[in-house]
């Protein structure tokens, strides 16, 4: 069966472009306002973030970073959460069935930056870092938004470990 | 005068070589990424369904449809190290009650429970408690080495059905 050299090399492109995707990154919509002011400040205009996937191949977090992960309660669904506390922070939660916890090895403890309005580990606890899929470096669209999203952590919810 | 065109051609023959290694390499990595792979098990975790150097063939498209069922062996990365991973029996669904030692715990939604067929000596969610669907990675389908002991793995709990 001789197939049209385009319809080839278009074929030949799809697992190329996949793999890119899963290696290097891509561009996501924001939805949702669990993370004002640092992502959709001004709804309804939605942030479009790019997720780095390179970064995070070695699963490396670190506190401050903002990033993409699957959601503990349903796994078809991705959120996106700051990363407030990395394994061995002490953390004091708001509304968690603790009020002080340790993160266990392996996991990491994310936050929406708006707090009381973010469905985050103060309501499904820490998350192990499996589940973290991509890392949110900068704001792609609208252009008046661009910038690259700085990793801090907002005062009050900073570990009590950390001074 | 003639070497200048022998560099030229080369350079185009290496890049055709490059180009071809890519597409291949990326065709790869979509296949083991998206269909299935082969998995090679150590510990004793599973015995007797499963034994240290034994080599799996797995498929990765149920996980990702979220079609796993109680009974299925899952290869899930480990809650505590996401670079490892741990090959476990599905033993309970979100809302199942399952014994953990003389308690019941009840299975939150988007969870599982995970149990080695080797009650004894498996560290599982007994220890770890419920993992979250998101870091399931595969389901097993059969065994393919030893040789002699090719044989589906089915869903039947405690029993090995030869087909």
């Amino acid at each position: 069966m001789k197939l049209p050299a385009l319809v080839k090399s278009f074929l030949l492109g799809i697992p190329v472009g996949i793999t890119f995707l899963d290696t290097v990154g891509y561009v996501a919509r924001v939805e949702g306002i669990s993370m004002q002011p640092a992502l959709n400040p001004e709804a309804p205009v939605t942030d479009y973030v790019l997720l780095n996937r390179w970064s995070i191949r070695t699963r490396e977090i670190s506190r401050g970073d903002v990033v993409s992960l699957v959601s503990p309660k349903d796994p078809g669904q991705k959120i996106i959460k700051r990363v407030v506390g990395i394994e061995g922070d002490l953390i004091s939660t708001i509304g968690y069935k603790q009020s002080f916890i340790r993160i266990p090895e392996g996991h990491c403890w994310v936050e929406g930056d708006h707090t009381g309005h973010s469905m985050d580990s103060n309501s499904f606890g820490p998350v192990s870092l499996g589940l973290v899929t991509a890392k949110a470096s900068c704001i792609v669209w609208p252009p008046h938004r661009w910038q690259t999203l700085k990793p801090e952590i907002p005062q009050a919810r900073r570990p009590v470990n950390i001074s | 005068m003639s070497y200048i065109p022998n560099i030229s051609n080369y350079a185009t023959k290496l890049a055709g070589v490059l180009a071809y290694m890519v597409q291949y390499g990326c065709i790869t990595h979509c296949v083991l990424e998206y269909v299935g792979d082969f998995v090679i098990c150590t510990g004793p975790s599973m015995e007797p369904t499963i034994y240290s150097n034994d080599i799996l063939l797995t498929e990765h498209i149920t996980p990702r449809f979220q079609r796993i069922k109680k009974g299925d062996i899952i290869i899930a990365k480990s809650p505590s190290n996401p670079q490892i991973h741990v090959c476990k029996r599905v033993t309970g669904m979100p809302g199942d009650k399952v014994l953990v030692g003389f308690s019941s715990k009840v299975v939150p939604r988007g969870h599982v429970w995970l149990e080695g067929d080797n009650r004894s000596n498996s560290a599982d969610s007994r220890i770890y408690g419920p993992v979250p669907q998101g870091l399931i990675c595969a389901r097993a389908l059969c065994r393919v080495w030893p040789p002699k002991e090719i044989k589906m793995l089915t869903h039947k709990k405690g029993q090995v059905i030869v087909r």
